[in-house]
C-alpha cells in the first residue's frame, strides 16, 4: 500500500467516524425524547440527500474540469477546510477553546428538544425530524466533501469510500451496543490528526495544481513526487507542535479541567 | 429568493472558511503568488512547489498565533 493510499484510507475512516459519533448523539437525543420515528426519517432523508449531492458533484467535478484545475480546486478547498480542523485542534489543544463534548452536547440537545413545542407533519413529530436530518446532512456532508476530493484527486474513489464506510460502520455498532453519547472517544485527537492529513494532502494537490497555470496545463511535480508527502505531514506535526507549545502559556486556566482529563484518558 | 442566495452562499462560506477567514485569505494569497511564479518565471516546478509550499507554511503559522494574541487581548 502507498504513503498516498495508506493516507486516503486512513483520513476517511477517521473523518467518517468522528463526523459518525457527534451524528449519532443527536440523532439519539432525537430519538430517546422525540420519539425514534422522526429521528429514523430525518436521518434516512439526509442519507438520501447526501447520497444524491455526492452523485452530482462527483460527477461534475470529474467531467467539467482537466485534472490540473481539479487538482488546484480540490486541492485548496481541502487545504482551507483541513486547516479550519487543525487550527480548531491547535487551539483546543494548547487551552484556547473548549475540547468537544459529546456528553454535554446530548445533554443540551436532549434539553431543546424537551422545552420545543409539539408539531406534527406528515405524521412526523416535525422538531424530531428536522434535527435529526440536519444534523445527519451537516455531519455527513463534511465526510462526502473529504471523499470526494481524496478519492478524485488520488483515483482511488473505492478506497475513500470503503475507508468511510468502514468509520461509520464502527460508530454505529458501538452506538447501537451502547445505545448512549459515544463520549470515551478520543474526538479532539482524532479531528487533530484528520487535519494533519487533509492539511497534508490539500498543500500537495493544491501546489501540484499550479500546473494549471502553466502554458502546457500539466501538474507541477513536487521533488520526490509522492514521497513529498510524509515530508509534508512531519513539517504540519512540526509546526503544531510548536504551535501548541507557543500558545499554551496564553490558554492555561480557559479549558474546563474535567473535559481536559476525560480527553487524556 | 434573494434570501436563499444569501443563506446558501452562507451555508459554504461557513462550511469550506469557517471562523476565521485569515486561514482561507492567507492560502489564497500563497497560491496566488505560486500562480504567478508557475505562469510569468522560468524556475523549475521543484522550486515554485518548494517555495509555494512555504508560503502556506508561513502565512498559516502568522494567521494561527496573531489569532491567539488577539484572543488573549481580549481576556
Amino acid at each position: 500500500m502507498s504513503w498516498s493510499t495508506a493516507g486516503l484510507a486512513s483520513s476517511t475512516l477517521l473523518a467518517s467516524a468522528v463526523e459518525f459519533v457527534e451524528a449519532f448523539t443527536i440523532v439519539l437525543a432525537m430519538g430517546l425524547t422525540r420519539g425514534w420515528r422522526s429521528a429514523i426519517a430525518g436521518t434516512v432523508s439526509a442519507l438520501v440527500l447526501l447520497a444524491g449531492v455526492a452523485v452530482v458533484s462527483g460527477y461534475a467535478l470529474v467531467n467539467w474540469f482537466p485534472e490540473s484545475l481539479l487538482q488546484f480546486i480540490v486541492g485548496t478547498l481541502l487545504l482551507i477546510f483541513g486547516l479550519q480542523w487543525l487550527r480548531k485542534a491547535i487551539l483546543r489543544s494548547s487551552g484556547l477553546k473548549a475540547m468537544h463534548d459529546e456528553d454535554e452536547t446530548f445533554r443540551e440537545e436532549t434539553e431543546a428538544a424537551r422545552l420545543a413545542g409539539s408539531e406534527t407533519k406528515a405524521g412526523l413529530d416535525w422538531f424530531g425530524f428536522v434535527v435529526s436530518f440536519k444534523g445527519v446532512f451537516l455531519e455527513g456532508l463534511e465526510v462526502i466533501f473529504i471523499v470526494i476530493t481524496f478519492g478524485l484527486n488520488a483515483h482511488a474513489m473505492p478506497t475513500a469510500i470503503a475507508g468511510a464506510a468502514i468509520g461509520g460502520a464502527i460508530v454505529l455498532v458501538a452506538g447501537l451496543l451502547l445505545h448512549r453519547p459515544l463520549a470515551r472517544v478520543p474526538e479532539n485527537t482524532i479531528k487533530f490528526a484528520v487535519g494533519l492529513l487533509l492539511s497534508t494532502f490539500g498543500t500537495f494537490w493544491a501546489v501540484e495544481g499550479l500546473g494549471v497555470f502553466k502554458a502546457q496545463n500539466e501538474s507541477l511535480e513536487w521533488p520526490g513526487g509522492d514521497a513529498m508527502l510524509l515530508v509534508l505531514i512531519v513539517a504540519w506535526c512540526v509546526l503544531s507542535w510548536v504551535a501548541i507549545r507557543v500558545l499554551t502559556p496564553y490558554g492555561k486556566g480557559r479549558t474546563a479541567v474535567p473535559v481536559l482529563s476525560k480527553e487524556a484518558a | 429568493m434573494k434570501r436563499f442566495v444569501f443563506g446558501f452562499g452562507r451555508f459554504w462560506w461557513d462550511f469550506i472558511v469557517g471562523d476565521d477567514w485569515k486561514i482561507a485569505a492567507g492560502v489564497a494569497l500563497a497560491l496566488g503568488v505560486g500562480a504567478i511564479l508557475a505562469a510569468e518565471t522560468s524556475l523549475s516546478d521543484s522550486a515554485v512547489a518548494l517555495l509555494t509550499g512555504a508560503g502556506i507554511f508561513a502565512v498559516v503559522s502568522a494567521s494561527i498565533v496573531g489569532g491567539a494574541v488577539a484572543a488573549n487581548r481580549g481576556r
